[in-house]
């Protein structure tokens, strides 16, 4: 997940190539965090002026959503799913497991920068539970050993 | 030599890609086909050898079985799919594809019988198109259970300039992934129905709200929409029949409260996924204040069936008012788990001990939670109930969306019942205070009762009235089901005996 300093020409070409769509936000922000690994601060106004609407809708827009980011996430984002069908597995041992092996909480980053670890209510891998996904990859029954090999592979 | 094998992402999670690497490498002649699964998770990855005209699998495969597979000899064969009894004991209409088609093989669909049903009906009059699905006896699949031809014929007599079908493919529910798996494994079947469904009400965009967390559906759900778009059947001019029909997929942000129809269209709008008040009805005012058609996956993944083989031929399956076929997703802590479709009634122990095979921990059943976070823990006692609405209305449940989660004696279900308190914490749109606020207060008076406050029952049954009565929508209207099941049905796991009688 790369995270460049978001140029103005940058943000506004994503916005030009976005505007004509009926309900054009969401797909605006999903495009600024696919390119810039968060939702830059400099994209606000661009956006708010693009879509003439309040600061204080778009703040709401964007922290309503669990997807969105204010600041880039780690080099890999480790999804673990803590709904029903994975707990009925061990999905809450597996976590928490997890989040003390990286000494990190819900939501954190490790020190060096490789993961951060964010919970997930299901990734339809419910009939292979427990489920996680390393960025766009999906893993079922994941116990501990497989987690530890998937963590050293993202260098955590 | 044409070997199956599938891309679905519980195949992926299991090891598919290393096998298809391991029989690429190892048979390089070979054509390999991939496909959606067939629902039978527990033995995914399962690799299909055509013989003879006649599929063979291999499953669990691994990397290291595939020498076997090839030259004939793997103790890990299974024979026909076909003939599974898995597989024969269902009825297949709405995933007669899935796990048989390439996904993205337009000719492959026409094949097995796409778009004979769009055909169909773009001979027919709208009220016709209506006629029919109301005659099917199809019933919104999301959970509600809301007959489906109704909602069409409210739309299609609504006037306005634009009107609009929206898929919900906002399938948060623990327990569900049938919306996934047709999405990944038969995605044309979804366009057809949405055609269907535009040339029924008169609206010509469409709509599916697809959430992030499917990144290989909405990989193939846009696929799929291109190659539909090349072949006419999206367009200005849908088969030549010189009406229109344009879908776009879109992406979710992580909110499990989108998958309420009223929050979707306001995110889908671009606005915070805040439920709305009904009236007025999505099918009056729904996106950007149009009539709208707002149906789940399986709901209109099943239209295409309906019209290629008649609606009676549909309504003919099926239990009391809950016609056609229900398509049963069993997880959690089970031997067998995976996609059952069959007629609705069925009952809950056959489908537990039978089709899953009891657990996979090999420990006894304790209970199943029904359709999804805001279902009731069903406990053993009530696996006599067939599986239909109102049927398992009647024994406290809730149908959903059909996906059954297993638990083993070792689930505590105070801690299920916690849980169901902070996710509606955590995913309350935050427009009604009691899901608002209540939510947070249940997680609060449970952790008293853990800690041995019998007086804090009754105070939590009532917190339950008041979600129950306060909220606008399903998430706080109906958290305290699961809570409420775990006081009914387990209290004398965590109350003394004394409490636990009252």
């Amino acid at each position: 997940m790369s995270s460049p300093t978001p140029a103005t020409e940058d943000i506004q070409t994503i916005l030009a190539e976005h505007l004509h769509l009926e309900g054009p936000l969401l797909p605006i922000l999903h495009a600024l965090q696919e390119a810039f690994g968060h939702i830059p601060k400099a994209a606000h106004p661009l956006i708010t002026d693009a879509l003439n609407i309040s600061r204080a809708e778009l703040h709401g827009v964007i922290s309503f959503y669990h997807d969105f980011r204010d600041k880039p996430a780690g080099r890999h984002v480790l999804k673990i799913c803590r709904a029903e069908a994975c707990q009925s597995m061990g999905g809450t041992v597996l976590a928490e497991a997890t989040l003390a092996k990286l000494g990190v909480a819900w939501h954190g980053t490790t020190p060096n920068g490789a993961v951060t670890v964010e919970p997930v209510y299901c990734l339809g891998l419910c009939a292979c539970a427990p489920a996680a996904m390393l960025d766009d990859r999906v893993l079922g029954r994941v116990d501990e050993e497989r987690m530890g090999k998937l963590l050293a592979e993202a260098g955590a | 030599m044409k070997i199956f094998v599938p891309m679905d992402s519980a195949a992926k999670a299991l090891g598919a890609e290393e096998v298809v690497a391991a029989l690429r490498a190892a048979a390089p002649e070979a054509q390999i086909i991939r496909t959606g699964t067939r629902g039978m998770i527990w033995l995914e990855p399962l690799v299909e050898v055509e013989i003879d005209g006649v599929r063979h699998g291999y499953g669990p495969a691994s990397p290291e079985d595939v020498a076997d597979i090839l030259n004939g000899t793997s103790p890990k064969a299974l024979g026909p799919v076909e003939a599974l009894d898995w597989m024969a004991r269902q009825t297949r209409l709405t995933f007669a594809r899935v796990g048989v088609i390439d996904p993205l093989d337009l000719a492959d669909y026409e094949a097995h019988g796409g778009l004979v049903g769009l055909r169909r009906a773009l001979e027919m009059a709208p009220e016709e198109i209506v006629a029919e699905v109301t005659t099917s006896g199809l019933r919104g699949r999301g959970g509600a259970g809301f007959p489906t031809g109704i909602k069409w014929k409210t739309v299609q007599e609504a006037k306005a300039p634009q009107k609009y079908i929206v898929c919900n493919a906002d399938e948060g529910d623990s327990g569900t992934f049938a919306d996934r798996m047709i999405m990944e494994g038969d995605p044309f079947t979804l366009i057809e129905g949405m055609v269907i469904a535009g040339l029924s009400v008169g609206a010509t965009r469409g709509y599916v709200y697809l959430r992030s967390e499917y990144p290989d559906a909405i990989a193939v759900m846009r696929r799929a929409v291109e190659i539909a778009r090349r072949a006419g059947v999206l367009g200005k001019d849908v088969l030549g029949s010189g009406r229109a029909f344009e879908m776009e997929i879109r992406v979710g942000a992580g909110a499990y409260v989108c998958g309420e129809e009223t929050s979707l269209l306001n995110s889908l709008e671009g606005k915070r996924g805040v439920v709305r008040a009904k009236p007025p009805l999505p099918a009056l005012e729904g996106f950007l204040g149009r009539p709208t058609v707002v149906n789940n996956v399986i709901s209109l993944a099943t239209v295409p069936v309906i019209f290629e083989k008649g609606a009676q031929h549909y309504a003919d399956f099926g239990l009391g008012r809950s016609r056609g076929t229900v398509t049963l997703q069993i997880a959690g802590n089970v031997a067998r788990g995976g996609l059952f479709e069959t007629a609705f009634g069925i009952t809950l122990g056959e489908v537990v001990h039978d089709l899953a095979g009891g657990t996979a921990t090999g420990h006894p059943v304790k209970a199943v939670q029904v359709g999804g976070p805001l279902g009731a823990y069903i406990p053993v006692s009530g696996f006599n109930a067939p599986l239909g609405y109102e049927e398992l209305d009647a024994h406290g449940g809730l149908l959903g969306h059909a996906g059954l989660v297993v638990f083993d004696e070792n689930a505590d279900m105070l801690s299920m019942a916690r849980f169901a308190m902070e996710f509606c914490a955590v995913e309350s749109c935050g427009k009604c205070t009691p899901c608002r606020i209540g939510a947070v207060r249940g997680v609060e008076t449970i952790d008293r009762i853990r800690q041995g406050d019998g007086e804090a029952v009754p105070l939590l049954r009532d917190l339950c009235v008041t979600m129950k009565d306060g909220s606008l929508c399903a998430l706080g209207g109906l958290t305290p089901l699961p809570v409420e099941s775990v006081l009914d049905h387990f209290a004398d796991e965590f109350l003394p005996r004394r409490e636990a009688a009252e």
